[in-house]
């Protein structure tokens, strides 16, 4: 048993954040922050050559055929970066599509000329897939992420009673954006009228799919999360040291040194959880997967909302400008707490496992 | 990264697995309930950690040549994870198991490791550590109790409190001043005492639950060869560092078991309550179901780099945090779902689970005064590991 990045998961984590130290520096960030969609092709395209949006897609479809503790070391180095654009949204369309045993897209995906999302929320806005309720490719849906950079959309539908899944082409929807706090992944409103899409699933096999895309997605916005907290303490440690008042560095005292050392707390324990939940992925049981996953977003959701707000507290008046790059962070941090269900949903999740079928099944861990 | 057990783990688990099957008691829950002395429990516990013992499962990562298994930390933690499982009674010696044995592993002659360790195993020598006194809390290098050369002895005289077990002990981990015109930090050793020599006196020390778990211990004259120096004189520091950082470091591991339990039968309670339908418990009840995995998986990730280093990191600090301020949070969750139940205490006719919830919410207070005050771990996290200038 080894808990820790193998030689090989290193030397990519290593490179990912080379990577994006030198194509995606802050810099960078704001300026592709500021553009409609916050979507860079060229870097989008340097990043398909270091073979990061096929990191999970397998090596016929011309990804790197890794497992999803890669995905998390990568995901965790990006949001460090704080890597603007569609990237999680196309690796949750990829991990549906290979979910329901379809190899449609992966390949383009892989090398970088195809994007896609997810069309999943309605007016409800419940991640439950029991509320999905349009009926057919005709309605709306919402809180669709970079859907006006995608090249597919996978929607969850009703098809007489039962979900289902289908690929759609954008040509034919109308995608309107939903301005919201964070800046670089941008949501939508896509609106349906008889569409044309191509079944991907239907019924448990729509289910499953959706709830294993979910789960990766999920566990890779987990790391992309520890990556973003560790981000904001080093820059609110970095002002602490530097910034003087009553003669001493502000981190000498306990008040600022304390919040420093929950915000490491917070970090580490959401780092643990989540590259737990990525390996669970891959080699835990279903059950096992799924309750790690819940573990792990539930604890996140709350960390890095609290983790921004101590950076931003520590960094006093500067922290709340718009020229420190904090805000950049802390509003990408409230929208993941959202994304893919917040605490209190997940709880609900693990609650409904160790609570409920853990007890009628007998399957006690 | 591999959570998977390779095949020698896998063989250690099956074989623990299959012992502890065997050979738990079942009796323990119902006597933890009880109305039991503490020492009459105590005595159980002993007993157990010596069927232990006697098996080879005690000092799972301590060398073979003093009583240990010789495996590593990472079968130590599968151990700890089965007796969990097995819902199996904790192990007596608790001081001597967690935190002297490894310091004199780490620290003592040959002598000392062969005439102290393998009864440190066998619960045949009860160990207490004695470090905190009256005036020498969070700021311990300050402390006063001071010991004197007389010839091939020191002389002890002072003042310990807060001692854990120190009514139970045999002997003590003691830090004394032996150097009084040094740097506080420079002039400080480690005796390894006899608790039954002439000059000791240990008094029980009521805590804000009711017993008397801790000891104050007075030393009057107290006589110790110099061959229980442990480490080298003034330099007691650093061994006090080593075993503080064992404290924090692995210390809260072995609580997964009891924190587990405790869940497991707040589960329970609350069905049995009608009130695990209840949206608002179930939020509490997956909060801390959540953060006891987390607490597993931080303390994967310790066991893991510590197979690598062989010793706990300062970042043992945030284990110390973790454990102590999450149950504090399990228990109030304890008391909520319980209700006016919450509040009886052993010995009242109506008292849920024979009030160890009340007990166990009170009990809880201490979690983050004991073992270094949360407030002394932020600042080691603080300094030693954020690199912030010194608060203190």
């Amino acid at each position: 048993m080894q808990f820790g990045l193998s030689e090989s998961q290193r030397i990519l984590k290593d490179n990912a954040r080379k990577f994006f130290a030198t194509e995606c520096p802050m810099s960078e960030v704001r300026r592709i922050a500021q553009t409609e969609t916050a979507h860079d092709e060229s870097l989008w395209r340097k990043m398909a050559a270091q073979g990061f949006q096929g990191v999970v897609i397998a090596e016929e479809a011309g990804g790197l055929g890794l497992g999803h503790v890669e995905l998390a070391a990568l995901a965790e180095e990006m949001g460090r970066a704080l890597a603007p654009g569609g990237f999680l949204s196309t690796i949750t369309a990829a991990a549906a599509i290979a979910a329901a045993g379809s190899g449609r897209y992966l390949s383009g995906i892989a090398a970088g000329t195809v994007r896609g999302t997810v069309a999943f929320l309605e007016s409800t806005a419940s991640w439950d897939p029991e509320d999905v309720k349009m009926s057919g490719l005709t309605g709306e849906k919402r809180f669709v992420a970079d859907a006006a950079t995608a090249d597919f959309l996978l929607v969850a539908a009703r098809d007489g009673g039962e979900l289902a899944l289908y690929l759609v082409q954008p040509d034919q929807l109308r995608i309107t954006a939903m301005p919201a706090i964070d800046l670089t992944r941008r949501l939508y409103k896509v609106r349906f009228e008889n569409a044309r899409g191509d079944l991907l699933a239907r019924g448990v096999a729509a289910r499953q799919a959706l709830e294993r895309a979910f789960d990766v997605a999920t566990v890779a916005l987990c790391a992309e999360m520890t990556g973003g907290m560790q981000r904001m303490l080093d820059i609110a440690v970095e002002y602490a040291k530097t910034r003087k008042q009553f003669g001493k560095p502000i981190g000498q005292y306990q008040a600022v040194q304390h919040a420093c050392a929950d915000m490491l707390l917070w970090t580490e324990s959401s780092r643990s959880a989540a590259y737990y939940a990525a390996w669970a992925l891959d080699s835990g049981s279903p059950s096992e997967a799924r309750t790690a996953v819940s573990i792990a977003k539930s604890y996140a959701s709350d960390a890095c909302r609290e983790v921004g707000n101590r950076a931003v507290q520590i960094q006093g008046g500067m922290g709340f400008t718009w020229e420190n790059d904090t805000h950049f962070y802390y509003r990408r941090a409230k929208a993941s707490e959202i994304a893919f269900g917040d605490a209190a949903y997940h709880r609900e999740r693990i609650a409904r496992i160790v609570l409920n079928e853990r007890r009628a099944g007998a399957t006690v861990a | 990264m591999d959570l998977n057990l390779n095949p020698k783990e896998l063989a250690f688990r099956d074989e623990v697995r299959g012992w502890l099957n065997a050979n738990t008691p079942r009796d323990w829950a119902a006597r933890r309930n009880a109305e039991e002395s503490l020492s009459a429990r105590f005595a159980y516990l002993r007993q157990w950690q010596r069927k232990l013992f006697d098996a080879g499962w005690a000092g799972i990562s301590w060398p073979v040549e003093y009583g240990g298994r010789g495996a590593s930390i990472i079968e130590q933690m599968i151990f700890i994870e089965e007796m969990a499982r097995a819902q199996a009674p904790p192990m007596a010696n608790v001081i001597g198991l967690g935190l002297v044995g490894p310091t004199i592993i780490a620290f003592g002659t040959e002598r000392q490791k062969k005439s102290y360790l393998e009864k440190i195993l066998s619960a045949e020598e009860i160990w207490c550590q004695g470090f905190s006194e009256p005036n020498a809390g969070s700021d311990l290098a300050s402390l006063s109790t001071e010991a004197r050369l007389d010839g091939d002895h020191f002389v002890v005289n002072g003042h310990k409190c807060w001692t854990s077990y120190g009514w139970a002990a045999d002997r003590c981990e003691l830090l004394v001043r032996t150097d009084p015109a040094a740097p506080k930090h420079k002039g400080l050793t480690v005796l390894l005492v006899d608790m039954h020599s002439p000059g000791i006196e240990v008094r029980g020390l009521r805590q804000m639950s009711g017993e008397c778990e801790f000891s104050e211990i007075f030393f009057r004259d107290a006589r110790v060869p110099v061959e229980n120096v442990l480490g080298e004189v003034n330099d007691g520091w650093r061994v006090a560092i080593g075993t503080l950082a064992h404290e924090r470091g692995t210390f809260g591991a072995a609580l997964q078991v009891t924190y587990r339990r405790n869940f497991n039968r707040l589960v329970e309670v609350a069905r049995e309550m009608g009130r695990d339908g209840d949206p608002l418990v179930r939020q509490k009840l997956a909060q801390c179901y959540a953060e006891i995995e987390i607490m597993r998986f931080n303390q994967m990730r310790a066991f893991s780099r510590m197979n690598e280093t062989g010793v706990p990191g300062p970042e043992g600090s945030i284990q110390k945090i973790f454990w102590s301020e999450l149950n504090q949070r399990m228990q109030q969750v304890a008391m909520e779902i319980l209700g006016p139940y919450g509040q009886l205490a052993q010995g009242a006719e109506d008292a849920i689970d024979g009030g160890q919830w009340a007990y166990g919410y009170l009990r809880s207070r201490g979690n983050t005064i004991e073992a270094g005050t949360s407030e002394i771990q932020r600042n080691i996290i603080g300094h030693f590991v954020l690199g912030l200038a010194k608060s203190y």
